[in-house]
């Protein structure tokens, strides 16, 4: 018994790590890719191919300065980072990894995924709102009705999914899909997962917050130090959870022919990441009441088709 | 445009001609710098509808003191003005050509900014391009070239 | 209840206002319902100062006025002083100002590309652009010896002449340099996102234009079909072959589109430039010039922003007695605030960005 808990404790602790050096090395992923994109080298002073600069980036943040702005509402501008990132990794507790590899495996796994990632909407929001800045202030608002707007038809189309496969566990979605994959079953569905994702996860085109251009640096424009890593860390784990996600929905999860199971599932996984670095240094970013329409004429009607089509046809066949 | 065309059109206003390197310049009186520019900017043969330039002269120690200088061109037949209006040192003010050309704003701004010569009817003079709470008008060529105490 | 408006300052220090602007902002909600620009803060006195320098000592003076077209400036300079002068310059001198004038441009243009795509968040294309000004700047230096103010021309011509590298190396980019604005245009031109935050912002009027006494592309994109090299040519423009493109709507795409047509142009001005090159006559490629008449003469070119033009007012003495600069940004930006109003927050952003102002010459 104290036997199983202590095994359950060593499984939670090696997945938290292997996710968080993921999550670490995504943001050099990030800077290599985008440096060769742009015809530069990105990182590579500090060890072979800059394979230490993550480490170096976590000291670096770690030693600057803390500063609390004056009459920041200091309770909540602390707890801002921290909600951010914990409604995060709360999601990797139901991600299997292969087979085996996941922590728990709940048959209501995809309702628990939805409700615990909005929670992070709450750290956009006080942080942007604490920050006691207009410019905060301002990139807060946008991106909460942002994320708040693209949760409807990113669940719509997983509605598709779950309609395919049955249950809302996600290690039975994964082997409902051994003969074929989602993505060819539920290409609308697919799409619409996609985009909404990024406007989800704030990437280019949809990145808001992340637009120095405009509002200096969005809500995150007074954190420093620590409170800013873990913003960091946050964004970056979220693209791995997106994909991730979008690896066990859509693409078959860990299986494939040959190769060991983890080993296809960290493949696609990365894939996804890498597409998520292709679009962001490929497209412009899209305005804001040009991504409010696109969310609510757009993809929210074309989620309620995609849905239909699926129920029909399931009823059908 | 010649100055002969020029004459004809403007004659009662001109008061001196010049054409230094074939370019026409006219010397007008600051009263009559409203009705001149109407006439050049309306009139079909002329259509000087683009206010190129509008800057200030020091000319120190002639009388009158001050110049504002005017360029016009014209984007039909490409062809270019310059109107000078003399202004004396202790009555340095003008009419404000902005009801006719926008681009007039800014380019009086500057002047006043650079001379202190004023420009009645704008609806916005006030410095430009030097810092606020300077005194004093740099162009001008008593003005020293490292500055006042206030800068 | 009432309602009120927050003021927002967008600069001056600010990844997207080029350089030290100040762009004061009333906003209600995301609308900007006024906007005013403040400007003075790059103010160096160029023209005081060029009253107490010698008209060869102002030439590296004008480099300075708009950096990212140093080679404009030194030829709108050397063009006024050479009309006060009546100098002859040699015909070879003026096909190498030509080519070297509008490579120039090519490289402004290419600059404000690359800014401006990063701006609204195509962050790429900054990239490319300035691998190609790179070689453009690396022609400059092996023909002056420095990129960003080389000071090459001289009354009567050049500093040097050009020799066989120049003509090589000019070649080489020219030849290579269209598939490369193909590239920059298969990320943008087509692209909907592109479209959607150029397309119809910012629109200008002809007479709107013509009014706030815009030039360059700005005008040309809203209509006016206007080029200082073909209604006033200067410096054997007359002899080369190339179109002025126009626009509909004068929104910010038509301004991008401007630009990247005249890319194309100018290198095909300076392609033809270097092909045509004349021999060498054995006359000096400058003059030595000691005295200066007194008169007075406005001189102006299409640099790549819009009208530069030097008016240049000579006593007979070693320094001018006025030198008043026409600067295209100062009276472009003017037309901003109008454009502004009525607009989002992020159309300010792609509205300034197309103006494409050097605070340098606004402020001199």
């Amino acid at each position: 018994m104290i036997v199983d808990i202590l095994l359950e404790i060593l499984k939670i602790i090696v997945i938290f790590a292997v996710i968080l050096t993921c999550v670490a090395y995504l943001t050099l992923m990030e800077r290599k890719c985008l440096g060769y994109f742009q015809i530069r080298l990105g990182p590579n002073r500090v060890g072979p191919w800059g394979l230490f600069q993550p480490i170096a980036d976590g000291i670096k943040l770690f030693f600057k300065e803390d500063m609390t702005v004056l009459h920041a509402n200091t309770f909540y501008f602390i707890l801002a980072p921290m909600i951010s990132l914990v409604a995060v990794l709360a999601c990797f507790a139901v991600v299997p990894f292969a087979g085996n590899a996941f922590i728990v495996d709940m048959p209501v796994a995809v309702l628990y995924l939805m409700a615990v990632s909005s929670m992070g909407v709450y750290g956009v929001l006080l942080a942007g709102w604490s920050s006691n800045n207009k410019y905060s202030a301002m990139g807060g608002y946008r991106a909460t009705a942002q994320m708040i707007s693209y949760e409807i038809p990113l669940a719509l189309a997983l509605v598709g999914v779950l309609i395919l496969s049955g249950s809302m566990s996600i290690v039975d979605i994964v082997n409902g899909q051994q003969g074929m994959w989602y993505i060819v079953k539920q290409p609308l569905g697919f799409i619409i997962y996609l985009i909404c994702t990024f406007a989800e996860t704030n990437r280019c085109p949809f990145d808001f917050y992340e637009c120095e251009n405009e509002l200096v640096a969005g809500y995150q424009t007074e954190y420093s130090s620590m409170k800013f890593a873990l913003f960091y860390m946050a964004e970056y784990a979220h693209i791995f959870l997106a994909s991730c996600l979008i690896t066990v929905f859509y693409l078959g999860g860990w299986h494939g022919p040959v190769l060991p199971a983890l080993a296809w599932f960290f493949i696609k996984v990365f894939f996804c990441a890498f597409c998520f670095i292709w679009i962001r240094a490929t497209y412009p970013r899209i305005r804001y009441d040009q991504l409010m329409n696109l969310s609510w004429k757009v993809m929210l009607p074309l989620a309620f088709l995609n849905l239909m089509v699926t129920a029909v046809l399931k009823v059908m066949f | 445009m010649t100055l002969d065309g020029l004459t004809e059109k403007i004659g009662d206003y001109i008061k001196e001609t010049d054409s230094f390197r074939d370019e026409v310049t006219v010397t007008v009186d600051r009263d009559a710098i409203i009705p001149v520019c109407r006439i050049l900017k309306e009139d079909a043969d002329c259509s000087f509808d683009f206010l190129s330039d509008c800057c200030g002269l020091d000319r120190l120690p002639e009388t009158p003191r001050f110049m504002v200088v005017y360029q016009l061109y014209s984007l039909r037949y490409g062809h270019r003005v310059r109107i000078k209006v003399p202004l004396e040192e202790d009555d340095a003010e003008i009419e404000s050509l902005t009801p006719l050309w926008k681009a007039a704003n800014w380019l009086e701004r500057e002047c006043f900014d650079m001379f202190g010569i004023r420009f009645t009817g704008h609806p916005d003079l006030r410095r430009i391009i030097t810092p606020p709470g300077l005194e004093g008008y740099p162009l001008k060529k008593d003005f020293p070239l490292e500055g006042s105490e206030t800068t | 209840m009432t309602e009120e408006t927050i003021t927002l300052n967008l600069g001056p220090q600010h990844p997207s206002t080029h350089g030290v602007l100040r762009v004061l902002l009333e906003l209600d909600g995301e609308v900007i319902v006024d906007a005013k620009p403040d400007i003075g803060f790059l103010h160096r006195g160029l023209e005081k100062l060029s009253e107490h320098r010698t008209y060869q000592q102002i030439l590296i003076l004008t480099d300075r006025i708009d950096y990212l077209a140093a080679m404009s400036n030194n030829f709108a300079y050397v063009l006024a002083v050479e009309k006060l002068l009546e100098l002859e310059v040699p015909k070879r001198a003026q096909y190498i100002r030509v080519a070297l004038v509008e490579l120039q441009r090519i490289a402004s243009h290419l600059f404000w590309l690359g800014t401006h795509a990063h701006d609204l968040g195509a962050m790429t294309p900054l990239f490319y652009a300035l691998r190609e000004r790179e070689d453009i700047m690396d022609i400059f230096e092996a023909i002056s010896g420095g990129r960003l103010t080389p000071s090459f021309m001289r009354f009567g011509g050049l500093a040097a002449d050009a020799d066989g590298t120049f003509v090589k190396n000019t070649k080489k980019f020219t030849d290579a340099f269209a598939e490369k604005v193909d590239d920059y245009e298969n990320l943008l031109t087509e692209n909907p996102m592109w479209l959607s935050r150029t397309r119809t912002v910012g629109m200008m009027s002809k007479e709107f234009c013509i009014n706030t006494g815009i030039s360059g592309p700005m005008a040309r994109a809203a209509g006016i079909e206007w080029d200082l090299r073909k209604s006033n040519p200067y410096s054997s423009y007359e002899d080369f072959d190339f179109e002025i493109p126009t626009g509909l709507q004068g929104d910010v795409f038509d301004c991008y589109m401007m630009r990247i047509r005249e890319m194309r142009e100018s290198a095909k001005i300076v392609s033809q430039a270097v092909d045509g090159l004349p021999e060498s006559d054995g006359s000096p490629i400058k003059a030595k010039v000691n005295k200066f008449p007194a008169g007075e003469v406005y001189h102006s070119i299409e640099s790549p922003r819009g009208e530069l033009g030097f008016y240049i007012v000579s006593d007979g003495g070693k320094s001018p007695a006025r030198l008043r600069v026409r600067p295209p940004s100062f009276v472009n930006l003017q037309g901003v605030g109008e454009l502004l109003k009525g607009r989002l927050l992020s159309d300010a952003v792609a509205i300034i960005g197309m103006i494409d102002i050097v605070l340098a010459e606004v402020d001199r």
